[in-house]
C-alpha cells in the first residue's frame, strides 16, 4: 500500500516535473496559442496583436514580450491572465529580439531601418538605435553580458556589438541570409545558420572566426530546400537542435564532435526552435502545416504534433 | 646628367610612397554604371500603370546603398554612375565614352543594341548585366561572354507557365499570338514548353488589329473564340499589352487566360510576399515611391551580385569578381526562397518565376514534383544538355 503512494506520488511528481506551457506565436491569425505540452494538447488561442512573431519569457517567468509586427510594438503579456500589461517602444516592424541575461534590456532587430534597438524594460524606453547592416534579423547576447551579436541577413555579417558603449566592434562575414544565431552555454562559441548557403557556422567567440561550417545536406531532399533558420544549444552542450526550414526537418548535431548526427522529420517549414524548461523537449514552430512538433529528447524522437492555428512563428515554454 | 637622373629616380620612389600610404587608408573602390535608354511611351490600353522610363535605375541604386551599409564594415565603397542615353541617340557611342569609368555595367537597352554592344572592342574586358532582355536568342546562338541575363528568358516564363497547366491538367491550349515579333518570338517560347511537358496546342489564331467602327472588344472576342471548340485554357502571347486584357470574361467558353495577361510568369511582382520579400517590397515603396516592377529587380540583384563578389573576394578586380560569380561558391538572396546562382553555360541567373493574377500569387515555379538531377530550377529554360551557346566549355 504505501509503496504503491509512493509510486503514485513519484508518477505525479515526474508528471509535474516536465509540466510545462508553450506559447505560439500566429502570424497569420494575429494570436498567440497557448499548449499544454505535457498532454499535447491546445489549451485556448488570444488576439494578441498584428502579426505577431518573436516571443521571450521575462526572466522572472511572469511575463511574455510579443513582437507585434504590424503594430510596430513589443506587447508585454501577463502569462497567467494573458492580458496585455503594457508595450515597449520597439522601432517599426520588430521580429525576433534577444534579452540580456540580467533580464533588464531588450535588443531588438528593426528590419526595415537597418538598426538595433535597445530598450531598458523596466522604463518601457529606448537607450539607444545602433545602426548595423541590411535587414537585420537574428540577435542574440552572451550568457556574460559582454557580448550582443546581430545578424544581418542582406549584408551577410556578424556585427558584434558593445553592450556598454553601444558600438559594433567588430563583424564576421558568414554565408549569405544568415537567420539563427545561439551563444553556446559557456559563452565561447557562437552558432549561425544560413539560409541561403544551407550551413551552419560555428563562430569562435574570442578570435570570432568561424572554427567549424557544417553543410547541411540531405540525400533526398535537394540542396536548395535546406534553408536553416532555427538554433539552439542545451545547457550542457551536449546536443543542439538546427529548424531546416521547407526542409520539414530538424538536424540533430552532436555539440561535442560538431557533427550531425540525425534529422528529424516534423511539420512543414520548420523556424523556430525551443527547448522544455527542463531541456527534456524540443518545440519547433511549422509554419506551413499549422502546427507544433514535440520532440523527446531522450530517444530524439517527435512524439506529437498540435494544430495551433495559421502560421506559427516564434514559441516559448514556461515552467 | 646620370647624378639628376638619379635624384628624380629616388624623389619618385619617395612620392610613391606616400601616394601609397596615403590610398592605404582609403576604401577599395568598386564603380558600377548604370546605363540605360529612354524609350518611348508605348500605347496602353488602359491608363492603370503608369509607363516608367530607365526602369531597374531605382532598382540598381537601391543595391548600391545595401552594397555600401556593407562596404563600411568591409571597407569597400560602391558607387554607381548614370548614363542616360536620349531617345534617338546611340547607345554605343555612349558605353564607348563610358567605356573607361568602370569594369561593371548594368544595362536596360533594347536586345539589338545588347549585342552590338557586347560585341565592342571596349567591351570585351567589361561585364554586362542585361537587366531587362526576355531573348532566348542572346541565351543561346547569339550568347556572349561578358554578358550575363538577370531577368528569366521567355523559354523560363513558358515553361513555368506549363508546369502549372500540366499541374492542373489544363493540357489543352489555344494559343492567340499578337502581331509583334515579339509576341511570336514568346508564340515560340511556349510551342517548345508545350512539347517538352506533353501539352497539346488544339488552336492557334493570331490576333490582327484590324479597324472597323462597328467592332469591339466585347463582339469581337466571343467571335474571335467561337469556332474552337475543344479548349481547357486560353493562352495569349501579347507582351505589350494591347489586347490580351480582352479575354478575360469575354471567351465564347467560359475559359481562364494564362500567359502574358491572367496569369502571368515574371521574376517579381506586387503580391509576392514570402521569404522577406514583403520587406523588400516595402524598402522599395519607400525609396522610389511606387512598386517594384521586374527590371527594378533585375537591376537590384545584378548590383547586389557584385556586392556579394567584392565582399567574399575583397577585390575589385573584374577578373576576380567573374570568376566568383560564375562559380558555385554564389548564393544570392533574391526574396524567392532559394539560392540564385548563375548558369555558367549561358549566363542566366537561375531563379524561380513567380506566377502571378493580378492580386494573388498563385505559384513559384518549379513546382513541386518537376525534377531535376542537379537543381530543380534548370527544370525552367534551356537546361545544359540543350543549350546552343557552350560558355562553359
Amino acid at each position: 500500500m504505501l509503496k504503491q503512494v509512493a509510486g503514485i506520488l513519484g508518477l505525479l511528481l515526474a508528471v509535474n516535473a516536465g509540466a510545462d506551457t508553450v506559447y505560439v506565436t500566429l502570424e497569420k491569425d494575429n494570436a498567440l496559442a497557448v499548449v499544454d505540452a505535457e498532454a499535447g494538447a491546445l489549451i485556448k488561442t488570444v488576439t494578441v496583436g498584428q502579426r505577431p512573431r518573436g516571443i521571450l519569457l521575462s526572466k522572472d517567468g511572469t511575463q511574455l514580450y510579443v513582437a507585434t509586427s504590424d503594430d510596430d510594438t513589443i506587447k508585454i503579456i501577463d502569462a497567467e491572465t494573458l492580458a496585455e500589461i503594457g508595450q515597449l517602444p520597439s522601432g517599426e516592424d520588430p521580429e525576433t529580439f534577444a534579452q540580456s541575461p540580467d533580464g533588464a534590456f531588450l535588443y531588438v532587430s528593426n528590419e526595415d531601418d537597418n538598426q538595433v534597438t535597445v530598450i531598458d524594460i523596466k522604463q518601457r524606453k529606448v537607450v539607444a538605435r545602433i545602426p548595423v547592416g541590411v535587414e537585420p534579423e537574428a540577435v542574440a547576447v552572451s550568457p556574460n553580458n559582454k557580448w550582443v551579436v546581430s545578424a544581418s541577413e542582406t549584408t551577410n555579417m556578424v556585427h558584434w556589438i558593445d553592450p556598454v558603449s553601444h558600438q559594433v566592434v567588430a563583424n564576421t562575414l558568414v554565408d549569405p541570409r544568415p537567420r539563427g544565431a545561439s551563444f553556446s552555454a559557456d559563452g565561447k562559441q557562437l552558432w549561425v545558420t544560413s539560409e541561403m548557403a544551407g550551413s551552419l557556422m560555428i563562430i569562435d567567440v574570442a578570435s570570432k572566426k568561424i572554427i567549424k561550417k557544417l553543410a547541411l545536406s540531405i540525400p533526398t531532399v535537394t540542396d536548395d530546400k535546406i534553408q536553416p533558420v532555427g538554433v539552439v544549444i542545451d545547457a550542457a552542450q551536449r546536443w543542439a537542435y538546427v529548424a531546416m526550414g521547407p526542409a520539414n526537418r530538424v538536424a540533430v548535431i552532436n555539440a561535442q564532435t560538431l557533427e550531425v548526427e540525425k534529422f528529424l522529420l516534423v511539420g512543414q517549414r520548420v523556424w523556430n526552435l525551443a527547448f522544455s524548461p527542463d531541456q527534456k523537449r524540443l518545440y519547433t514552430t511549422n509554419g506551413v502545416s499549422n502546427d507544433i512538433s514535440i520532440i523527446d529528447l531522450d530517444t530524439h524522437k517527435v512524439i506529437k504534433s498540435v494544430a495551433v492555428g495559421r502560421y506559427p512563428w516564434g514559441i516559448v515554454s514556461r515552467p | 646628367m646620370n647624378q639628376l637622373f638619379k635624384y628624380f629616380f629616388i624623389v619618385g620612389l619617395l612620392l610613391l610612397e606616400i601616394q601609397h600610404s596615403v590610398f592605404a587608408d582609403e576604401k577599395q573602390k568598386i564603380s558600377i554604371v548604370f546605363l540605360s535608354q529612354e524609350k518611348q511611351v508605348p500605347a496602353a490600353l488602359s491608363n492603370l500603370d503608369a509607363f516608367v522610363q530607365h526602369k531597374g535605375l531605382k532598382g540598381a541604386e537601391m543595391a548600391v546603398a545595401d552594397n555600401n551599409t556593407t562596404g563600411q564594415f568591409t571597407g569597400q565603397n560602391f558607387e554607381l554612375k548614370h548614363v542616360i542615353i536620349p531617345l534617338g541617340e546611340s547607345v554605343l557611342a555612349a558605353f564607348k565614352r563610358h567605356a573607361s569609368d568602370s569594369d561593371l555595367f548594368v544595362v536596360n537597352v533594347s536586345d539589338n543594341q545588347l549585342l552590338k554592344l557586347a560585341d565592342l572592342d571596349e567591351a570585351k574586358t567589361k561585364l554586362i548585366f542585361d537587366g531587362v532582355s526576355r531573348a532566348d536568342e542572346l541565351r543561346n546562338e547569339f550568347c556572349r561572354h561578358n554578358v550575363l541575363h538577370m531577368l528569366p528568358s521567355r523559354a523560363m516564363r513558358a515553361d513555368a507557365l506549363a508546369q502549372y497547366m500540366l499541374k492542373k491538367r489544363w493540357q489543352k491550349w489555344f494559343l492567340v499570338v499578337g502581331p509583334t515579333k515579339d509576341d511570336k518570338r514568346f508564340a515560340q517560347a511556349l510551342h517548345r514548353a508545350a512539347e517538352r511537358f506533353g501539352m497539346d496546342i488544339v488552336a492557334e489564331k493570331q490576333w490582327l488589329h484590324t479597324y472597323d467602327a462597328r467592332r469591339t472588344a466585347q463582339s469581337d472576342v466571343p467571335v474571335f473564340t467561337q469556332d474552337v471548340s475543344e479548349y481547357d485554357v486560353l493562352v495569349v502571347a501579347d507582351e505589350q499589352g494591347l489586347f490580351g486584357e480582352y479575354f478575360s470574361y469575354r471567351t465564347w467558353l467560359p475559359r481562364l487566360v494564362i500567359g502574358t495577361q491572367g496569369l502571368v510568369a515574371t521574376a517579381w511582382h506586387r503580391t509576392h510576399e514570402q521569404w522577406g520579400a514583403v520587406q523588400m517590397q516595402n524598402r522599395f515603396k519607400d525609396y522610389a515611391g511606387r512598386w517594384m516592377e521586374e527590371e527594378d529587380y533585375g537591376a537590384y540583384l545584378a548590383v547586389r551580385a557584385i556586392g556579394e563578389a567584392a565582399t567574399r573576394t575583397q577585390s575589385n578586380k573584374i577578373s576576380d569578381l567573374k570568376a566568383y560569380l560564375l562559380s558555385d561558391q554564389l548564393a544570392l538572396q533574391g526574396y524567392k526562397g532559394r539560392p540564385l546562382s548563375f548558369r555558367r553555360w549561358n549566363g542566366q541567373l537561375r531563379q524561380p518565376v513567380l506566377l502571378a493574377a493580378a492580386r494573388s500569387l498563385v505559384a513559384v515555379a518549379p513546382l513541386d514534383g518537376f525534377l531535376h538531377p542537379k537543381t530543380e530550377l534548370d527544370s525552367l529554360g534551356y537546361d545544359q544538355p540543350e543549350t546552343r551557346c557552350h560558355l562553359g566549355e
